[in-house]
Order: C-alpha cells, then structure tokens, then sequence
C-alpha cells in the first residue's frame, strides 16, 4: 500500500478493504451526526457536559467490558444515564460545571477499577478512551445508521425550539416552551451521539467531533442553518481526510481527525474572521460592547 | 433609521386584536397576592389596565415587580386574589404577550445573527423542521423595523451594545403581534441619549399599534411625558392610578407607611424624598 499521485486510484485502492468501507460509513455517519448536535452544544455551551458523557460512558464501558456485552450498550447506558440526570439538575449549564466535574472524575476512577479487575486484553480499553474506527464491524455500521437517523430526526422536531430556548431561555420558557423536556431531549440526543462518536475518536478524543466543528462553524456562518451545515462538512472532512492520511502513514485515526479539527479552528479564527468579521461588524470583533457593563 | 413606510406598517390594525375599542379592559385584578415559599411580596392589589395603556411599574429593588410579571405570563400562581388578562386566568406561553425579561443579555461569543432571534419569536414553538419557510422572515423585517433595528438584521448577537439588544429583544417580542408588551427594566444600562430613544419607540408601538405595555422602570421622569398609568410596588403593596395620582406626598405616605415627600421641579420632573431607594437611582 503506497500513496500515489492518483487520488481516485488511492480512493480505489482504499476501498477494496472492507474494514476501510466500514470505517468510512461508520465515520461519516458520525460525523454528520456530530456536526449537528455540536454546533447546538457549543451554542448552549454545553461542551463539559458532552465531554462528561463521554467519560461517563466509559465507566458504562469498562464495565460492559468486564461482564461480556457489547462495550456500546455500556457506553451508551451510562452517556443517558448521564445526561437525565445533568438535564434534570437544572437549567443553567454555567451553574453545573462544579457537580458535572465531581461525577466526571468519580465515573474515571470507577471505569479504572472496571478495567483493573477485567483480566483479558486491555487493546478493547484502549479503544474505547481512544477509538477504533477501523475495527468496526458492518453490524455496526447498520447500528450506527439506525441510532443516526433516529437522531437526525429527533434533531429535526426539535430544531425549531431548541434554538429558541438555546438562544433565549427566558422569552422560550414564558412563551410556553417545555424546558426541561427539550432539554433532556437534547441530552439524550447528545448522549447517544457522543457514544457513537466514542466509535470514531474515543473517550478522550471526543471533543474533536462533538466540539471542535461547531465552533469553528459558529465564526464561519451567523445563521444556524448555515453554521450547521459548515459544522457538517468541517466534520466530514476531518473524518475522511483522517481515514485517508492514516491508511498510508502508521499512525492513528484519532490523530488526525483531532489534528484537522484543531487545524481548521485554528485557521478559521486566525486568518478568515480576520478578514471578515473586520468587513461585517466594521472592527466590532474582540471589542467589547459599549454599554453593556452590569 | 426607519423606513418611510415602516410607520405605516405599524399603524396597520393587528389581526386577531379582540377588540378596536381604546377602553375596552386587558388586564384585570382583584385582591391580588403574590409571592415565594407562602410568603407574600405585596398582597391586596387591584387594578386594571385597558387596551393601548402605557404603564410604568416602579418600586425599590426586591419589592415584587418582576414577580408581578411572573404572575401575568403564567409563570408563577398568585397566591390569593384573581387576576384575568385576555378575558382569562394567565396561563404560560400566551401568544399574545410580549415579554423582555430583565438583564436580558448575551453571551459576546454567540455569533449568531440578529434576525434569526426575531424569526424564533414567531416561530421557535413551532415543531418540526421546515427549512424553505420563509414567512416568519417577513414578520421578523416588519418587526426589526418596527424597532427601528433593520439595520442590526445580520449583525452578530453578541456583538451589539445594549442599546441595539434592547432594540432586538423589543422586536423579538413584538414579531408575534402580541396586544401586550411586558418590559422589565428595558432602560437599565443605558444611557440618557439611548433611553429616550427606545422610549419613543415603546411608546410609538403602544400609540400606533394600540398595544398595552406594562415597563418596569427606575427612573419615573423620562417616561412621564408617555405614561398613561403608574403602578408603584413597594412595602408589600402596590398603589395604581394616574402618575398625578399615584405620585403625591399623600399617596407614597399611604404606601410606605413613613412619610414621602414628592416635589415636582418647573419642568414636571418628580424627585421623592424620604425613602431610601428612592427611584431617581439608575441602578
């Protein structure tokens, strides 16, 4: 396997191994599940919480590890047992960071334990806190497509409405929106994403698909539409240039998916809003507002 | 700022108002208390306000106001008395109030775009997914212009001053085509020059459109020259009436309970003596 100048024979190439059409479709349907729910979860500034989950889930994990199911219904067990019951602590994520962060360290030292009591191969705990794209099965694959459409749609019916409340909670709340129903929906929805994120970057590396994309949309477009759709194809590129890059270099997956994230973050807060922002808000950008003190 | 045809856009007659007559009663309460945990703010209140009323709603800092406008958006049960609005007990998500909470801010890193905070006003409790509806669009111009906030459409949320987001939540709310506009503290952190401004605006909405606004306020003199009622909330009671009623000597006596000295200078401004947060404080 050599890279060649021929990217659609490289592209060819790539795509005779199963585990790499695995990985690819598995990937991809992630990463258009995280570019949406992460640019809601960066806009309600809830990226603890998302991170959270995910650590949350790796307790469930290591523990699914040491009793013989499937480490996903482990992950995804504990990322909603999570996510109920930060949505049912209250309403304002800025208040919670202080109780997420209790749990999230009590839910490490409890998968640790899991893990030193498990007596197999540690590889499987490897690849939870750091994925394992390319392991993935095609029942697997067919999972993820299931949990992602089912996560598209319920995106869908709540589009509307989570913007609202992520926007302005007070007016949503006195215009009669359900809170905290919307808002452990939400919670459910990213506590399912995060687990198949897991999939693709790992435990620790989750941020680089759930976080990263949505961020860096959020300076690319001003509309939710459009930001969500940029955080899609921000996503998308990471993955697959991930999946192509590591196909011909010995090293990781996770790597370079985190790195293209960081990279085009980088680069759209550096360089382009530089150059837009300047234009649209003529020099409003890092000058804070006038009058808004108190 | 605004458009030549924007004021006739306001003037236009909202659909769905229940009635045209200026007198016709929103807005009415009996004995009403309010407050948290069994202990009551202010008890004993009645009052009403009709259709195109503006009203100013003053008192100390914790006297009860904002929880008067929890009551009327059905957000929180009075404690005793009755109140109707709309003909009908206040109930949550009522379409036909506007509502500006109080320190109503953003967050400076939200880059979103101010007309798509006005769009949700209309319809962000609608559920679904209909990406080529593009009527709350309209509504969302009409209402930017209204507030004289067209030219903030696409500029950044969190970057605007408090003037200019004041200006955005008033459109916000008015995009529903409410017959009700609550404001708490709309006025606080600007500064004199922007003050008026939005209260012109306020007051051109509620004279144009035969809105009833409730706003709650510190300073009572720049919105003399517009208020048609005053609702004075302090000392667990609340005292209703014409600002030339509600704000004598005798009256605020009546209210604290300690003697309160109103003077009036040349000009009509009210200063109030005797109490200690007296409402010529900005805070």
């Amino acid at each position: 396997m050599s890279i060649s100048l021929n990217i659609l024979a490289d592209l060819q190439q790539i795509w005779q191994y199963q585990f790499m059409r695995n990985g690819i479709e598995a990937g991809t349907l992630t990463a258009i599940v995280a570019g949406v729910t992460g640019y809601f979860v960066v806009l309600r500034r809830s990226a603890f919480t998302a991170h959270a989950f995910s650590e949350i889930g790796f307790a469930g994990a290591a523990w699914a590890v040491l009793t013989g199911i499937p480490p996903l219904v482990g992950l995804l067990l504990g990322s909603n047992l999570g996510g109920l019951g930060i949505a049912l602590l209250g309403r304002r994520a800025t208040n919670r960071d202080t109780q997420i962060g209790i749990v999230l360290a009590f839910s490490l030292g409890l998968g640790l334990l899991f893990i030193s009591l498990y007596s197999g191969y540690a590889t499987q705990t490897y690849s939870i806190l750091f994925g394992e794209i390319l392991g993935v099965s095609y029942d697997q694959v067919l999972e993820t497509l299931a949990a992602s459409a089912a996560i598209l749609v319920g995106m869908g019916l709540i589009y509307r409405p989570l913007l609202f409340s992520s926007l302005d909670e007070d007016v949503a709340e006195a215009r009669g929106m359900p809170m905290l129903a919307l808002g452990m929906a939400f919670m459910i929805i990213v506590a399912v994403a995060v687990s198949f994120a897991v999939q693709v970057t790992g435990v620790l590396l989750v941020f680089s698909l759930m976080v990263t994309p949505g961020a860096t949309a959020q300076y690319l477009a001003s509309r939710p539409s459009r930001a969500i759709v940029a955080s899609v194809i921000i996503a998308l590129i990471a993955t697959w240039l991930g999946l192509f890059l590591s196909f011909y270099t010995p090293y990781p997956v996770s790597f370079y998916i985190t790195a293209e994230a960081f990279g085009f973050y980088l680069f759209v807060r550096l360089v382009y809003v530089r150059f837009r922002w300047e234009k649209i808000n003529s020099g409003s950008l890092l000058k804070p507002p006038q009058d808004r003190s108190g | 700022m605004q458009q030549p045809w924007a004021s006739e856009l306001m003037a236009k007659p909202i659909a769905g108002s229940v009635t045209v007559d200026a007198k016709s009663t929103l807005i009415t309460a009996e004995d009403l208390s309010a407050g948290y945990e069994g202990r009551a703010i202010w008890s004993g209140a009645s009052f009403s306000f009709g259709q195109g009323e503006f009203v100013a709603v003053l008192g100390p800092n914790g006297a009860g106001k904002t929880t008067l406008f929890r009551v009327l958006l059905g957000l929180q049960h009075p404690m005793s008395g009755s109140v109707s609005i709309f003909g009908a007990p206040p109930r949550r998500g009522n379409p036909h109030i506007g509502y500006v909470p109080q320190r109503h801010t953003i967050d400076i890193e939200t880059n979103v775009e101010c007309l798509e905070l006005v769009r949700l006003g209309l319809s962000g409790t609608r559920w679904g997914f209909n990406p080529v509806a593009h009527s709350d669009r309209e509504s969302a111009w009409k209402a930017l212009e209204a507030s004289g906030a067209a030219e903030l459409a696409h500029r950044r949320l969190g970057a605007l001053s408090g003037g200019e987001l004041q200006r955005i939540f008033l459109a916000e709310a008015l995009v529903s085509n409410p017959e009700m506009l609550l404001l708490d503290e709309p006025l606080s952190n600007l500064d004199i020059k922007r003050e008026t401004e939005l209260l012109h605006l306020v007051n051109g909405v509620v004279r144009s459109r035969g809105v009833t606004a409730m706003l709650i306020a510190h300073n009572i003199n720049p919105l003399l020259p517009h208020l048609n009622k005053v609702m004075y909330v302090a000392n667990g009671k609340v005292a209703t009436g014409k600002p030339s009623e509600v704000l004598t000597s005798e009256s605020l006596t009546r209210l604290y309970g300690v003697q309160v000295e109103v003077l009036r200078d040349p000009h009509g401004n009210v200063a109030i003596i005797g109490v200690e947060e007296h409402h010529g404080d900005i805070t």
